[in-house]
């Protein structure tokens, strides 16, 4: 909503005060000002001429040679290109040494061989939107009414002397998309009083219910409607007065008729219509619901197809309306329109805003419809409709009104206790000054024993219950005011969960491993949602997805860090160590909502360990990928009970994937992404790894107890065995374990061997084994039983030999 | 024999002096002080001696003994550091060449932020809370007041994947579903961080998916000052200990009376490009809990109140870091993540 400074000061006195001053008060009492437009800033030595004559200019086709009287002793000779200036005219002239919005100055000049001492200006050249210079000057410059005097200043005549305070009205405050409403709240800001236009309406003896009967079929979509018929108008141009105050609002003018619905708009937040009563076809008005399918052509002389969603006025057979957002073509108040019917009505806002959304047509009215009008200003807003109309048109009203249904017009009583005020908003407020906060408000108040019974008008719609009393007084006293506290009563420990705890050291550890944390989009397109996913489902679509990268939740992570290393690669970043968590959606058949589980994922790819000049540098490899999540699990105290076995999984390297098993339960994978599927993406050979969080945090583990450090000598055997290539080490160390029983400690493997010195088909494999014995130094003869026992195993169950 | 002695000496000091390292100074400490020695060769010739004579000589031969020992150990001393000294030389090395790196990575800034705010309320005793991102519409929308049909749904366009079932457009419904969980008994404390969606386009301020933290208060008397003062707090710990507050009137059908909250900018209230000359930024909205949600949520609205906040860590880290661009937290270009690794 645009509030004009000089308008509003109509309705309260403002003292004069800065608009900037001003702004910042209804800022903080509740209304954000968004900005203070000073119109005709950066203009200078404008005025009102009168162009005495025009002349064909002799060299230039399309420029004349005026003179204007620009109020001083001789007439200007001034060279104008505007293709309607013409002889008789009053129009804005800006003089040698004036200055226009940015910063152009206005220099003696001459023109094709003409002197042209000044210039003839359009609107948009006084810096007015083009959108709003009403259509008949939106192409050449523009003509004042003939009452102005030459030399005047022409900002003034344009009101571009006012300042325009742009509100950002929040849902609820559909009271201030008024003029009227704004001075209420600026009225209780400044503690002062409202004056209201006065409304005389001298009415012709004709009465309007002889010409037009009003009946309602969808009452509940449109409680009440009013008409008044205006005849004998006169279509014109509306005083300037008036147009540069809708201009200043952001309304371009059209007519005196339709300017003043608009005015009453601003003025009252009351939308009206105008129709054309001789092209209404019928005399009377139905309104009731369109039928599906029903054609219509709006003022816009656009076709459009109705349906039963949307309010239609008519002339009993036929719309002339389509309610609260447009008329009709047939009925549009035209240059020749004689007589006006005027409708002021209350429509139902859910209707207004179907057919607006339905038929992409946003107005000033149908936003106020949506939001609410006040039924009370109805009939005035009718009323001062018909007196401008009988003023600026040359109109004679007819006697009364036609009123078609009704609506509840008494305010709403709403009550608070002291007691609430002050608990909720913690101060110790007395109540006389609540009930100056309330009169402020012009809001009628007893109270009784501490409670405040207030009788809340009607243009506040939004005040409904006790706490939005609490928010009215809370505003005015001041947020500034309160006191600051923080919340006393019972304590209680705050913190993590323990899941929370877990996720935390998880992130913990791959940062101090070198990863950077990834957060990536949760919506995806079809394919990608489905890839890579532990477990596969059908992956779940939006309803009206905006595009269709972005139209399916993920049932995996990993896609969209590829994307990121994707991305990362083609920017030159080769080495990437790249982890994210986040939630994968699983559709449950018969549950409401998904199952979210949030996973673990990894990307590495590049250098693992890079150190230039001492040329050391490690690739990153499946290994690497596999001991950060070895390192992982440990951390998590669980390292035992993990176990990686080779797995084949689409997109993923055959031979250099692992499904991942905790307690024998498959919980993720890690592996090198498919070569192909590489090469498809541009990425570098990447390593990737994917894992459920839930069964590693919720896993039962044991609590940490101390371990005596040990006090006897360990003893180390290593053996280097030559084994089927096909034999995998976990297997082998699988072997070394059970038959190493208690006193085997650890096992490593600390050699891998394939080639020329080995038979083919085999490889070679050394462990290091350790043994040791927490109660006593281990005596060799100990150590050579069960060490001749492990190779026994091996030999017998993997065909391992020792190699020689 | 005195003469013998004395050009034994002699001799020997002569070799020690000589000695170019430590197996050559070995040899003559075998070859003079040993017991084989030319010495004791000499002393052997003692018998001829009169008795007088002999302790003399004895003594005298000790002299010689001791004398070429001393210098055997001065000059084993004086070698071993001559041979460290060596070594010192051979193993120096240039100490500007760059270490060997360690390597680091880090939180992503929405996640610090997150985190920071977390902490800051736990250590207030909040507890942390989670809920789903795919929510139903009761929970989305009505359990916090706004019905089917309510205009405040036009401020968030949401995503929805049936009637029923959206993405959630806010962290609220957390807040709802924690409240029921509570049965109707206070206090609950709880932050509720999380992923959230709108059907934005996404462009430099906008984002279809970001983040959102809010915190809820319910207890017998919470006020607004109670919230104010909890805000305080909370701004001067992640902006600074210099900055302020302030509350200005605001709707949100949750809350009611709805505040907006502006911190004091860096500029000092000076005004500048950040705060549009302002002297304040926006950073979050709130309010008292509005009686219908805390009913719907199973608590009876006239012994209880609450306050309840919101913000966007997106924004916050944006204006924390300097941040123009809200697409750079979801591109994930590992030169932008990197940049948040320093603990501040
Ligand atoms: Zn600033």
């Amino acid at each position: 909503m645009f509030v004009s400074y000089k308008w509003l000061s109509e309705y309260v006195d403002l003292d004069g005060m800065p608009s900037k001053e001003l702004a910042e008060k209804i800022t903080r009492s509740g209304i954000e000002v968004e900005g203070v437009d000073m119109l005709g800033a950066g203009i200078k030595g404008v005025v009102i001429g009168h162009v005495l004559e025009k002349e064909q200019h002799p060299n230039a086709d399309k420029l004349n040679v005026c003179q204007v009287d620009i109020g001083e002793e001789e007439p200007v000779q001034i060279v104008c290109g505007a293709p309607n200036v013409d002889k008789g005219q009053k129009v804005a002239v800006a003089k040698v040494g004036a200055v226009l919005p940015g910063n152009f100055k206005i220099k003696k000049a001459k023109l094709r061989g003409e002197a042209s001492n000044g210039m003839i200006c359009s609107l948009q050249e006084l810096g007015i939107e083009s959108k709003l210079v009403a259509k008949e000057y939106s192409e050449g410059i523009f003509v004042f009414p003939n009452d102005v005097t030459p030399g005047e200043d022409a900002l003034l005549q344009l009101n571009l002397d006012d300042e325009v305070l742009e509100l950002g009205l929040t849902p609820n405050r559909s009271d201030c998309l008024s003029m009227i409403g704004v001075a209420y709240e600026v009225a209780a800001i400044l503690d002062k009083e409202v004056k209201l236009p006065e409304i005389e309406v001298e009415e012709a003896a004709e009465r309007t219910e002889d010409w037009i009967k009003v009946s309602i079929e969808a009452k509940e979509d449109n409680p009440i409607y009013i008409a008044r018929i205006v005849k004998d108008v006169k279509i014109g141009p509306s005083p300037l007065w008036m147009q540069a105050r809708l201009m200043a609002e952001g309304i371009r003018p059209h007519n005196n008729v339709v300017d003043i619905t608009n005015y009453i708009l601003l003025e009252y937040g009351q939308p009206l219509h105008a129709f054309d009563y001789d092209r209404l076809g019928s005399k009377e008005i139905v309104v009731r619901r369109a039928q599906d399918g029903e054609q219509f052509v709006t003022l816009d002389n656009a076709e459009r197809t109705l349906s039963s969603e949307h309010l239609l006025i008519t002339n009993g057979k036929e719309g002339v309306a389509l309610a609260g957002v447009m008329g009709g073509a047939n009925s549009e108040v035209e240059a020749d329109t004689t007589r006006v019917l005027i409708e002021s009505a209350y429509f139902n806002g859910q209707r207004v805003r179907q057919a607006s959304k339905d038929h992409g047509l946003r107005s000033e009215a149908s936003a106020r419809f949506e939001k609410g009008v006040d039924p009370n200003r109805l009939q005035a807003a009718a009323d001062r409709a018909a007196q401008l109309m009988a003023q600026y048109a040359g109109g004679q009203v007819l006697a009364g009104s036609v009123v078609a249904g009704e609506i509840d017009l008494e305010p709403k009583v709403v009550s608070v206790t002291l007691e609430k005020l002050n608990r909720v908003l913690g101060t110790n407020l007395q109540a006389a000054e609540v009930e100056d906060i309330f009169r402020r408000l012009k809001f009628e108040v007893k109270t009784d024993n501490e409670e405040f019974i207030v009788t809340v008008p009607t243009r506040r719609g939004d005040i409904t219950i006790a706490e939005d009393l609490v928010e009215e007084v809370a505003r005015l006293y001041g947020y500034d005011h309160l006191p600051t506290t923080v919340p006393v009563g019972a304590t209680y420990p705050g913190g993590l969960t323990d899941y929370q705890e877990k996720r935390r050291t998880v992130r913990r550890f791959l940062e101090g491993a070198g990863f950077n944390q990834a957060i990536t989009y949760t919506l995806t397109s079809e394919k990608k949602s489905q890839e890579y996913a532990l477990e596969s489902r059908e992956p779940i679509k939006l309803a009206m997805p905006m595009s269709e990268e972005h139209a399916y939740l993920r049932l995996s992570i990993i896609p969209q860090l590829l994307g990121v290393v994707s991305y990362n690669n083609a920017r030159q970043i080769d080495s990437l160590a790249l982890y994210e968590v986040g939630s994968v959606f699983l559709k449950e058949s018969g549950a409401e909502l998904p199952t979210e589980e949030e996973h673990l994922a990894g990307a590495i790819t590049g250098l693992w360990e890079e150190n230039l000049w001492q040329g050391e540098n490690k690739a990153a490899d499946f290994f690497v990928a596999k001991g950060v999540l070895e390192g992982l699990f440990a951390k998590l105290g669980l390292l035992e009970r993990v176990a990686f076995k080779k797995a084949e999984i689409a997109g993923m390297h055959p031979g250099r994937t692992a499904a991942i098993e905790l307690d024998g339960q498959e919980i993720g994978f890690v592996g090198q992404v498919h070569p192909q599927q590489a090469k498809d993406l541009d990425i570098k050979e990447t390593y990737l790894f994917e894992l459920k969080l839930s069964p590693l945090f919720t896993a039962e583990t044991e609590a940490v107890t101390y371990e005596p450090i040990p006090r006897f000598p360990s003893i180390t055997r290593d053996i280097a065995l030559v084994v089927d290539t096909n034999v995998e080490a976990g297997k082998l160390e699988e072997i070394i374990k059970e038959a190493g029983g208690k006193l085997l400690k650890d096992v490593r493997v600390f050699d891998l061997y394939e080639g020329e010195h080995i038979e083919a088909g085999k490889k070679s494999i050394a462990f290091s084994l350790k043994y040791f014995d927490p109660e006593k130094t281990l005596t060799d003869e100990e150590v050579v039983k069960v060490h001749d026992g492990v190779l026994e195993a091996l030999k017998e169950k993997a065909g391992a030999e020792l190699r020689s | 024999m005195e003469q013998q002695l004395k050009e034994l000496q002699t001799e020997a000091l002569a070799k020690v002096e000589a000695a170019e390292d430590l197996k050559q100074l070995n040899d003559i400490r075998v070859a003079y002080v040993g017991k084989k020695g030319p010495i004791t060769e000499v002393l052997k010739g003692m018998g001829k001696l009169s008795a007088e004579e002999r302790p003399k000589m004895g003594a005298l031969a000790n002299e010689v003994r001791a004398a070429v020992a001393s210098a055997i150990e001065a000059k084993q001393s004086a070698l071993q550091q001559k041979a460290i000294q060596e070594q010192l030389e051979k193993e120096t090395i240039d100490v500007t060449l760059p270490g060997r790196p360690v390597r680091t990575g880090n939180a992503h800034p929405l996640t610090k932020v997150v985190e920071e705010i977390e902490d800051l309320f736990i250590s207030m005793g909040y507890s942390i809370a989670e809920g789903p991102e795919v929510e139903t519409d009761y929970y989305n929308f009505e359990a916090l007041n706004l019905p089917k049909g309510h205009p405040a749904r036009d401020m968030q366009d949401s995503f929805y994947i049936t009637e029923d079932i959206l993405l959630r457009t806010h962290t609220s419904p957390v807040q709802a579903r924690t409240m029921e969980k509570h049965e109707g008994r206070g206090p609950v404390k709880i932050i509720c961080p999380g992923k959230v969606y709108r059907r934005d386009n996404d462009d430099a301020t906008h984002s279809h998916q970001f983040t959102q933290i809010e915190g809820l208060a319910v207890d017998e008397n919470i006020s607004m000052g109670d919230l104010k003062g909890t805000l305080e707090v909370f701004a001067k710990k992640l902006f600074g200990e210099d900055r302020e507050i302030r509350l200005r009137p605001s709707f949100f059908p949750f809350t009611e009376p709805s505040v907006e909250v502006d911190v004091s900018c860096m500029c000092g209230g000076k005004g500048c490009r950040i705060c549009k000359e302002t002297g304040w930024i926006e950073i979050l909205g709130a309010g008292m809990v509005h009686p219908n949600v805390l009913e719907m949520a199973g608590f009876d609205s006239k012994k209880y109140t609450g306050f309840a906040f919101g913000m966007g860590p997106d924004r916050i880290a944006m204006l924390k870091y300097g941040i123009d661009d809200i697409r750079h937290f979801y591109t994930n270009d590992v030169r932008f993540l990197k940049q948040f690794s320093e603990h501040e």
